[in-house]
C-alpha cells in the first residue's frame, strides 16, 4: 500500500507542476481587455461641421480644444476616425470641401491638411508661410460639384492664399503685410470671381479690397475713416454691408459699400437696446440681413434693412446660446437657441424669414451635473412629410457632447474625460454579508457553466462558438466591476477632475464612469469667476476610527488665472459624489500641501500656502490646530521659483492675528541659481505615498549598502538660458544641463552633476533612493537617460554581524536633515531612442516588488523598463557574484522590449500622466494612463508571485483530484480481490 | 502474516526461543531440568560468552565507524551538487544535516545489541557521535557555501524599515 500512495502523488505533483501556467510578461492576444481597458476621447467640441447630404453614413466633423479632428457617427456618437494633432498644432478652422474632403487650417493659419472625409486618411498638407502673425481665416467654397476645382482661400500671416483643393497646391498669393492692414473678413459671393477682403488699419480705417479669384489681384480698394476705434471683430451682415462696434463699445457701425464706395452709418446701442448696455459684443452668427449683439443684459437680434435702417427684431436673455444660421431650400435660414431652464432644455428653431414664432420648440431632460448649454450646431433632415426636421449637437459646461433629436437624447459623449488635471483613487464599500441565496445558487451556477466551457477549451474539445462564449466570459466576468471591495485590491475607484471642472469616478474593473459631479466651487459664480481646477487630494481615508464614514476627495482650484486670485475648495465624498463642503475663502493658493497626520475622524491635514507666504491650516478643527501645533517645529515648505531660479524654504513662525488656522512663514534658507548661467526647467519629487521596503541594498558578496531614503529630497534640473528653447536652438558648446539633490528641509545640495552639450525637455522620476531624467544629448544627437542612486556614508559602518544580532547599530534610529549624514552618489547615463512624454515608477503595497519605469513615448504608447537596466552599478563585464545578484552587463543604450509595451496595440493619445497605486497584492499595480485616451491596466512588475493567474482552471484540478480518488479507490479495490485470490492459492 | 491469521484455523508453535523458566507461563515437562544443562555447559558458555563480547565490541566498533563512510559519500555527493541554490543541492544539504541527526537521536538504540556487562561501549559511542558531528558540521559548511546562513550583515539588515524622518517638507513649483 504505501509503494502504491507514492506511485499516486506523483502523478499528482506532475499534473499540478502542468497545471500552473508558464509564466510570461507580454501579454497573450485573448488576455486583451481581461484587466485592461482603453477610452477614446475627442475633447471640449470648438467646431462641427456636418456631412449628411449623401445616403451614405451620416457623420459630424468636429474640431476641439484638444486639437483633435475627428469624424463622429451621427446615429451613435462613436468615432469614426481621428486625429490628434499635439498641442502646438491648435485648429484655428475647419470646413468640408468637394463633399469629400475635410479642410483644416491649423498652426495660427500655417498649416492646411485635406483628410479624406470617409477613412481619414491626409490627402495633402501645405505649408503657409506668412510674413507677420495675424487672424487666420478659411473659406471654403460651398460648392457641391465634385469635379469642379474651386480654390480654398485662407488668410493667415497677414497674406491671402488661394489653393487648389484637388492637390493643396498654392495658386497664389497676396500679401497685405505692405497695405499695413488687417484682415477681418473675407466673403466669397456665390457665382461671383472676385473675394471681398474687409479689414482695418490702425484701427481707424476700414479697407475693403476685392481680389480675383484667378489671379490674386487687387480689383479694387475702398477705404473709410473712422475715428473711434474698433472693438473686436468686423463681421459681415449681407453681401455688400458689414457691421463692427466702436472702440467704446458703445456705438455700432454699419459699413457698406456701394458702387465701389465706403459709407459709414452709426448708431448707439443704448438706442437700439434700452436700458444698460454694457459689455457688448457683436456675436458671430452668419444670418443674412441680421446680426446679434449681446449686452450683460440680453441678446438682441438686429435687422439691416436694405435702407440701412435698423432693426430690433427680438430680445432674449443673455443665457440663450444661438447657433450659427443654417441655410435650408428656397433660400430660408434658419437657427437654434437654447435656453436652460432647472433640469431641463428648451431648444428652439427658427427661421429668419419669421422670427416671431417658433419653427420647432422641444423640451429636453438635462442631467444637471452637465451645466448649461456652451455650444450648440444645427443640422436639418427633411422628414417624410418633405418637412425640415433638425437635429441639434450641443456641447455643455463639462465638455460632454450629446445629439439631440426629436426632443430626445439620441447619444452622448462624455468628452470632458479628455482632459483630465489630476488623479487619485478611492477604495470601495467593503462588502456587506447576507447576499440573497438566489443570486448565489446562480453565480454558482454561472460559475460551474463557465468554467465546464474553460474545461472544454482547455482540452481542446470547445467548438468555434464556445470559444467566442469563453472569451466573452472572461471579459465580462462580473467578478471585476463589482461595486465592492475586494480582497485583492484591484477593484477602485480612480476619481478625476477635469478640466471643466467636473468629478468622475471612473471604476477601475471595466472603466465605466460610477458617478460624476459638476463642482459647484468650480462653476463661475458672482464670488468666483473663472475658476479652474488645481489638485485632487484624499481627504479622508477611513481605516480604523471612522469605518462608517464613506471616504472624501478634497478638490483645490482658483477663482481666476493669476497667481493671487482667491481658492475655490470642495470636499467630495468619494462613493456618492455628493459635494459634502464647499468653501470659498478669500485666501489665494500656490501650493498644496499634504501633511502626513491625521486627526481623529482619520481626514488628512493640509496646508494651503497662499501667495504672501503664509501657510492655512485645514480641516478648520481645533483639534487639527493642536496636532499641528505640536509638530509645526517640524514641518517645513519650500517654493520653487522658475523664473528667478530661487528654491526657498520655509518654516512657521507664528500665528497670524486674527486667524486662529493660518500661520506666518519664515524663510529659512534659499539656493539661488545664477540667472546667466542656469534656468530651472524641472523638478521632481518623491510621491508621498510611496512605501520603500528596507534601507538597505544587498550588492554582490553579501555586502550592504544603506540607501539614503528620504521624503524630503528634491531633484532639479537646470539648463543653461540659451539651451532653454527647442531642441537645435543652442550648439552643443552652449548647453548645459545640470541636476540637483537638494534636501528639502535645510536647502542643502547633497548632489550636483552637470551634462556639459545636453539640453532639456528634462522628464525625470524619484523614487526610492534613485531619480532617472531623461534629456537630449546635443553632442550625440541622441536622446539619453541617466540614474543616480544615492547612499548614506554615514550608516555605511553598520556592518559587523554581532552587533546587528544584539540590536547595537544606528539604522533604526529616526534622522534628521540637520544632521547632515555623508552621501555618496552612483550615476551612469545610456541612450534611449524615444523622445518621452512622461516618466512614471511602479508602486506597490510594501515596496518589496522590483520597479519598473513606465515611459510614455511619443508614439503615446507606455513602455515598461525594468529598473535593473538603469542600475548605475552596470559595468561591461559584471563578475561571477554581480551576475548572480542581476546585474545586467553595460551596453550603451538601453533595450526598447516590444512585449514589454504596456498599451500593446492601443495608444493613449495626447499622453500627459501616467498614475500607478498599489493594488493590495503585493506582486501588483495599477497603472491609469491618461490624455485625450484613457487606459487602465495591471501590471505585476515580478509577474505574480503570490496569486494564480486569472484564467488558472480550477475546474480541471478539481476533476484531476476527482480522478485521483476514483483511481485510489478502483486500484485499492483491485489489490484487495488479488490478495484474497493470492490466498485461495 | 497477520493477512494468514484469517484463514487458518490453528496453530502450534514448537520453536522455544526463551532461556529463563520464569518467562513461561507453561511449566517445564517432567524430567527436564533447565538448570543442569546450564551447569554442564558452564565454561564452554564463558567461552562462549568472551568470544560473543569480542564479536559485539568488534561490531559496535564497526558501527561506529560506518559514518565515515557516509561522510565520504555525502561530501562527493556535495562536490557533485555545486554552490548554486536549486533542489538538488538543497537536498542533499539538507540530508546532510539530517542524517547525523537523527543518527545522534537513535544513538542508544543503534548500540543496543551490543550492549554487554563486559563490552565499553563508550569509546565507540563517542566515535559514532564524533562522525556523525562531522558530518553535521559538513552539512552546516555546505549551508553556508550556499549563503544559507545568516552569517552576513546583509541577512540581518536586508528587511530592516527605512528609518523614521523627523523632519516634514512639501511645496513645488506654484501651482
Amino acid at each position: 500500500m504505501p509503494k502504491m500512495k507514492m506511485m499516486m502523488i506523483l502523478p499528482v505533483l506532475m499534473l499540478l507542476l502542468l497545471l500552473v501556467p508558464t509564466p510570461s510578461f507580454s501579454l497573450f492576444e485573448d488576455q486583451v481587455g481581461f484587466m485592461d481597458w482603453h477610452q477614446r476621447y475627442i475633447g471640449k467640441v470648438k467646431d462641427a461641421v456636418f456631412h449628411t447630404q449623401k445616403a451614405a453614413r451620416k457623420r459630424v466633423v468636429v474640431s476641439t480644444h484638444e486639437n483633435v479632428i475627428a469624424s463622429l457617427d451621427l446615429r451613435r456618437g462613436d468615432i469614426f476616425w481621428r486625429h490628434v494633432l499635439g498641442p502646438n498644432d491648435v485648429v484655428d478652422n475647419i470646413d468640408i470641401a468637394l463633399g469629400k474632403y475635410v479642410i483644416t487650417l491649423s498652426s495660427e493659419g500655417s498649416i492646411l491638411r485635406a483628410w479624406n472625409l470617409p477613412d481619414g486618411q491626409m490627402v495633402w498638407e501645405s505649408l503657409l508661410p506668412g510674413t507677420k502673425s495675424s487672424k487666420s481665416l478659411l473659406v471654403v467654397p460651398a460648392n457641391l460639384k465634385v469635379d469642379l476645382d474651386s480654390p480654398i482661400f485662407v488668410y493667415s500671416g497677414s497674406c491671402l492664399h488661394a489653393i487648389s483643393s484637388i492637390d493643396g497646391e498654392l495658386l497664389w498669393k497676396t500679401d497685405f503685410a505692405t497695405h499695413g492692414i488687417d484682415v477681418h473678413q473675407l466673403i466669397l459671393p456665390s457665382a461671383s470671381a472676385v473675394v471681398h477682403a474687409v479689414g482695418v488699419t490702425d484701427l481707424s480705417h476700414f479697407h475693403t479690397y476685392e481680389v480675383g479669384v484667378m489671379s490674386g489681384e487687387i480689383l479694387k480698394h475702398t477705404t473709410a475713416s473712422f475715428p473711434g476705434g474698433v472693438y473686436g471683430e468686423i463681421l459681415p451682415v449681407s453681401n455688400d454691408r458689414f457691421v463692427a462696434l466702436d472702440a467704446s463699445r458703445s456705438v455700432l457701425v454699419i459699413i457698406s459699400i456701394q458702387n465701389g464706395k465706403t459709407h459709414l452709418q452709426q448708431t448707439h446701442v443704448s438706442d437700439l437696446i434700452h436700458g444698460s448696455s454694457r459689455d457688448t459684443v457683436i456675436l458671430p452668427s452668419k444670418l443674412s440681413g441680421i446680426f446679434t449683439v449681446s449686452t450683460d443684459t440680453c441678446i438682441a437680434f438686429i435687422k439691416v434693412t436694405d435702407e440701412g435702417k435698423l432693426h430690433v427684431m427680438e430680445k432674449v436673455d443673455n443665457k440663450v446660446v444661438v447657433s450659427d444660421a443654417l441655410s435650408l431650400s428656397e433660400g430660408e435660414q434658419a437657427f437654434a437657441l437654447v435656453q436652460h431652464g432647472d433640469s431641463k432644455i428648451h431648444l428652439s428653431v427658427r427661421l429668419v424669414h419669421d422670427m416671431s414664432s417658433n419653427h420647432l420648440k422641444e423640451t429636453v431632460e438635462m442631467d444637471h451635473n452637465r451645466g448649461f448649454v456652451h455650444k450648440i450646431f444645427i443640422n436639418s433632415y427633411v422628414r417624410t412629410d418633405r418637412s425640415n426636421g433638425f437635429r441639434a449637437l450641443i456641447v455643455m459646461e463639462d465638455h460632454s457632447l450629446l445629439l439631440l433629436q426629436q426632443g430626445e437624447i439620441v447619444w452622448s459623449r462624455e468628452d470632458g474625460l479628455a482632459s483630465i488635471i489630476d488623479v487619485t483613487t478611492a477604495e470601495l464599500p467593503v462588502e456587506k454579508i447576507g447576499v440573497s441565496v438566489a443570486k448565489v445558487e446562480h453565480s454558482l451556477f454561472e460559475w460551474l457553466k463557465g468554467h465546464v466551457l474553460k474545461l472544454k477549451g482547455t482540452l481542446m474539445l470547445a467548438t468555434p462558438d464556445e470559444l467566442v462564449e469563453i472569451q466573452k466570459i472572461r471579459l465580462r466576468s462580473s467578478e471585476k466591476s463589482k461595486m465592492t471591495r475586494d480582497h485583492n485590491g484591484f477593484r477602485r475607484l480612480l476619481v478625476v477632475l477635469t478640466k471643466a471642472g467636473k468629478l468622475f469616478a471612473l471604476h477601475t474593473g471595466d472603466g465605466r464612469v460610477v458617478w460624476s459631479s459638476l463642482l459647484q466651487s468650480l462653476r463661475s459664480s458672482e464670488q468666483c469667476s473663472q475658476p479652474t481646477g488645481l489638485k485632487l487630494h484624499q481627504w479622508q481615508i477611513p481605516h480604523h476610527h471612522a469605518l462608517d464614514n464613506n471616504p472624501s476627495v478634497l478638490v483645490v482650484g482658483r477663482c481666476g488665472s493669476s497667481l493671487s486670485s482667491a481658492t475655490a475648495m470642495s470636499i467630495v465624498d468619494a462613493h456618492t459624489g455628493k459635494e459634502v463642503q464647499n468653501m470659498v475663502p478669500t485666501h489665494s493658493t500656490v501650493q498644496v500641501i499634504y501633511l502626513p497626520f491625521t486627526d481623529s475622524t482619520e481626514q488628512q491635514l493640509h496646508l494651503l500656502i497662499d501667495a504672501d507666504n503664509r501657510a492655512h491650516l485645514y480641516p478648520k478643527t481645533p483639534e487639527a490646530a493642536e496636532i499641528f501645533q505640536r509638530e509645526s517645529a517640524n514641518v517645513y515648505w519650500y517654493s520653487v521659483e522658475t523664473e528667478a531660479g530661487i528654491l526657498r524654504g520655509y518654516g512657521v513662525k507664528t500665528k497670524c492675528n486674527l486667524d486662529e488656522y493660518c500661520f506666518e512663514a519664515r524663510n529659512l534658507w534659499s539656493v539661488v541659481f545664477p540667472s546667466e548661467s542656469e534656468k530651472i526647467i524641472a523638478t521632481v519629487t518623491r510621491k508621498a505615498n510611496e512605501v520603500v521596503h528596507t534601507q538597505a541594498k544587498v550588492i554582490a558578496d553579501e555586502d550592504v549598502m544603506y540607501k539614503y531614503v528620504s521624503k524630503n529630497m528634491l531633484f532639479v534640473a537646470t539648463v543653461s538660458p540659451k539651451a532653454s528653447g527647442p531642441i537645435g536652438s543652442a550648439t552643443p558648446d552652449e548647453a548645459v544641463l545640470a541636476v540637483h539633490l537638494v534636501d528639502t528641509v535645510t536647502g542643502r545640495i547633497l548632489h550636483r552633476m552637470t551634462h556639459l552639450g545636453s539640453q532639456g525637455p528634462v522628464h525625470a522620476v524619484l523614487s526610492e533612493n534613485w531619480v532617472v531624467y531623461h534629456y537630449f544629448n546635443l553632442r550625440a544627437h541622441r536622446y539619453e537617460m541617466s540614474v543616480i542612486e544615492i547612499y548614506d556614508q554615514s550608516r555605511a559602518e553598520n556592518k559587523d554581524v554581532l552587533k546587528l544580532i544584539v540590536g547595537k547599530h544606528n539604522l533604526t534610529t529616526p534622522v534628521s536633515s540637520y544632521s547632515r549624514p555623508e552621501v555618496m552618489t552612483k550615476s551612469q547615463s545610456y541612450f534611449f531612442t524615444h523622445s518621452v512624454k512622461a516618466i512614471s515608477v511602479t508602486s506597490t503595497a510594501k515596496g518589496i516588488t522590483s520597479k519598473h519605469l513606465l515611459i510614455g513615448t511619443v508614439g503615446d504608447q507606455v513602455l515598461a523598463l525594468d529598473k535593473r537596466f538603469v542600475d548605475p552599478r552596470r559595468s561591461l563585464n559584471p563578475t561571477q557574484a554581480e551576475k548572480e545578484e542581476g546585474l545586467l552587463p553595460l551596453t550603451d543604450a538601453l533595450p526598447i522590449i516590444p512585449q514589454s509595451y504596456v498599451t500593446h496595440a492601443f495608444k493613449v493619445e495626447g499622453l500627459r500622466g501616467i498614475e500607478t497605486v498599489p493594488a493590495k497584492l503585493e506582486s501588483t499595480t495599477l497603472v491609469f494612463a491618461y490624455g485625450v485616451d484613457l487606459f487602465y491596466t495591471r501590471l505585476a512588475p515580478s509577474r505574480t508571485y503570490d496569486s494564480l493567474t486569472e484564467d488558472f482552471n480550477y475546474a480541471l484540478l478539481l476533476l484531476t483530484i476527482v480522478a485521483l480518488v476514483v483511481a485510489i479507490f478502483v486500484t485499492w479495490v483491485l489489490s484487495e480481490r488479488k490478495d484474497l485470490q493470492d490466498k485461495w492459492r | 502474516m497477520e493477512k494468514g491469521k484469517g484463514s487458518r484455523k490453528w496453530a502450534v508453535d514448537f520453536t522455544d526461543n526463551s532461556s529463563t523458566p520464569l518467562s513461561r507461563d507453561i511449566p517445564d515437562p517432567p524430567g527436564f531440568t533447565r538448570a543442569s544443562q546450564d551447569q554442564d555447559d558452564s565454561t564452554l558458555s564463558r567461552q562462549k560468552k568472551d568470544a560473543e563480547a569480542n564479536w559485539k565490541s568488534q561490531k559496535a566498533w564497526e558501527v561506529a565507524q560506518a559514518p565515515f563512510k557516509n561522510l565520504l559519500m555525502m561530501g562527493f555527493m556535495m562536490w557533485m551538487a555545486g554552490s548554486t541554490v536549486h533542489l538538488f543541492s538543497i537536498g542533499i544539504t539538507f540530508s546532510a544535516l539530517w542524517q547525523p541527526l537523527s543518527a545522534l537521536q537513535g544513538v542508544g538504540k543503534i548500540f543496543a545489541p551490543y550492549k554487554d556487562s563486559k563490552v565499553d561501549l563508550l569509546a565507540p559511542k563517542l566515535l559514532f557521535i564524533a562522525l556523525n558531528l562531522g558530518g553535521m558540521l559538513l552539512g552546516v559548511w555546505k549551508l553556508n557555501t550556499l549563503g544559507l546562513l545568516p552569517t552576513h550583515a546583509s541577512d540581518w539588515v536586508s528587511s530592516l524599515a527605512p528609518a523614521h524622518e523627523v523632519e516634514f517638507s512639501g511645496g513645488g513649483i506654484a501651482l
